[in-house]
């Protein structure tokens, strides 16, 4: 067993990614994600792997897309400008059910916002942030040692699903030492793909599953990929028919397998009366002040979204039958706040900063008090 | 131990990002929890740099400073900015020779010409080295054999001589 280490948030990244097979990265460093790529060009040569630096972060997903289609395990990393350059292809790999994983380290927006600063502001962004109705899968960590689990975890319903996934870091989370230490065991999971003799290979018939079995280009199988709508062998098509079987396949991906999907975890919440939901950095903040009003003998709970995609409302809603209230902390200007307040009937307080600094957790505290 | 929080303060390129990871190092080493942050501007050099290590026995939930127990200033700049925000029986730790304005408070103060003992010893560079040898002489939150093994792993080859030098200067000037 390996021994404990003290390292970076983006430095477990990396080390999730090579543990759940990723042999090929293409990216554009930017601040706070810049580790990831430092670490990915230092290691993937040493694994037969491929990385590359590329032009900007469009080329970026579009190379990822192509070693996917390849067959390899891919993956990019960035912030929020470079994030908002790979929606195009985002769409893209949605449509044409390209498995990729990409990172988006968050930092303080718009635009180029605040290199050096965390926020939360891209929780919508990883929703909505490319047109059109789309299914999309996101994590969220909350330390180091989730860090490599979520990455994995990443990889893995990226090839379950033919989907992309999204893991949304944060500069805390990111850039923080803490300890880690490599697990046991680390399922892995491959894609589904075509069995040897078959002959009359359609990459987008449904074999039951929802999810069309992945042939790597290149080995024998010659098949059309588009990002317009498509029929059953890969071709446009404007029958309506099969535009409306096509996207509710697609969209309905995420809800078919919500259980292998959904990652939440519960904190004294047998006997609360007040929860605290929370994700990414801000759930540290919002564990600490749980834990100090317990010892003041209030009843709260504490919830960790570490899957903010798709969203767990039915989990949601059954919480807040049983409490006064939920309080919310998040850095930005309460993106995941008003989503639970479509599915719950009690009040929901946001805490939100958007000013380069973590939630301290007497500003939560204040909250939960002010519920009761 | 429940939660030590140190803060280091002062400007970018005086190392105190890479003190910070030292001391947290030495922590894991030694089987206990450890979390290092930082808050930094865009350049590398000037502007405001701090790193802040919280050490526990137990679990680590938030991972920064709330009332550091041990406060190291570099630069007259941060001792305003944080020296309020220190516990009443911690410690403010600064050099001499670049914060001169020290404020009468509960809080005990510790002189130390932590950048003029690095330049004494060597090179004005291992600064950071030497104020890891004072925080930890004054606090023995990390066993000093644990801390000179943490700072031989992390620094440059070539380097150990005039790194273990700046250490052990840092423990006995505050002896």
């Amino acid at each position: 067993m390996e021994k404990v280490r003290l390292i970076q948030g983006n430095e477990a990244c990396v080390e999730g990614a090579l543990a759940a097979g990723c042999t090929f990265f293409a990216g554009y460093p930017i601040t706070p994600s810049s580790e990831i790529a430092e670490l990915m060009a230092f290691h993937l040569p040493r694994h037969d792997g491929v990385f590359i630096q590329m032009e900007d972060e469009i080329g970026s997903i579009a190379a990822i897309i192509g070693a996917s289609i390849a067959g390899k395990k891919a993956m990019t990393a960035t912030s929020g400008p470079g994030f908002s350059l790979m929606q195009e292809n985002l769409g893209f790999a949605a449509m044409a059910e390209i498995p990729i994983v990409i990172v988006n380290v968050q930092r303080g927006g718009p635009s180029t916002g605040r290199p050096t600063a965390p926020a939360q502001g891209d929780v919508m962004q990883t929703r909505w942030g490319t047109h059109g109705d789309h299914p999309i899968v996101v994590y969220s960590p909350t330390s180091v040692q989730e860090t490599f689990e979520l990455t994995v975890q990443s990889f893995n319903v990226a090839e379950m699903l033919r989907t992309p996934v999204i893991l949304l870091s944060d500069e805390v989370i990111a850039h923080m030492r803490e300890r880690f230490q490599y697990p046991e065991n680390v399922t892995v999971i491959d894609r589904k793909r075509p069995k040897k003799d078959e002959k009359e290979y359609l990459p987008y018939k449904d074999d039951g599953s929802g999810i069309p079995p992945m042939a790597d280009f290149g080995t024998g199988y010659r098949y059309h990929i588009t990002g317009l709508i498509h029929d059953e062998s890969g071709y446009p098509s404007e029958d309506p028919e099969i535009q409306r079987k096509l996207l509710e396949r697609l969209m309905g991906k995420t809800e078919r397998y919500k259980d292998e999907i959904t990652l939440i975890d519960e904190y004294f919440t047998d006997d609360m009366n007040v929860v605290v939901v929370s994700y990414g950095c801000s759930f540290r903040s919002a564990i600490h002040a749980v834990k100090t009003l317990r010892k003041e003998g209030i009843k709260a709970g504490c919830i960790k979204l570490k899957s903010l995609w798709p969203f767990p409302k039915e989990t949601i809603t059954k919480i807040s039958e049983g409490v006064k209230g939920i309080v919310v902390p998040e850095l930005n200007f309460e993106q995941i706040a008003s989503e639970i307040r479509k599915y719950v009937d009690v009040p929901v307080k946001g805490v939100n900063r958007y000013d380069g600094s973590v939630i301290r957790p007497f500003e939560i505290e204040k909250t939960v008090r002010g519920l009761l | 131990m429940d939660r030590f929080e140190f803060r280091l303060a002062g400007s970018g390129g005086q190392g105190l990002i890479l003190a910070g990871v030292i001391i947290a190092e030495a922590a894991v080493m030694e089987g206990k929890n450890a979390v290092q942050t930082q808050s930094y501007g865009a350049a590398s050099r000037g502007g405001s740099s701090m790193s802040e290590v919280v050490i526990s026995d137990g679990e680590i939930d938030f991972p920064e400073a709330l009332n550091p127990d041990v406060f190291l200033s570099m630069t007259q700049q941060s001792y305003e900015l944080y020296y309020k925000e220190v516990k009443e029986d911690g410690i403010i730790v600064v050099d001499s020779d670049l914060v001169k304005d020290v404020k009468d408070t509960e809080v005990k103060v510790v002189n130390v010409p932590i950048t003029r003992i690095a330049r004494d010893v060597g090179k004005a560079i291992v600064a950071n080295i030497v104020a890891i040898g004072v925080l930890t002489s004054l606090t023995n939150v990390v066993d000093k054999e644990i801390v000179e093994k943490a700072v031989l792993a992390r620094v440059p080859k070539g380097t150990e001589i005039l790194n273990r030098k700046a250490l052990q200067a840092g423990f006995e000037s505050v002896r």
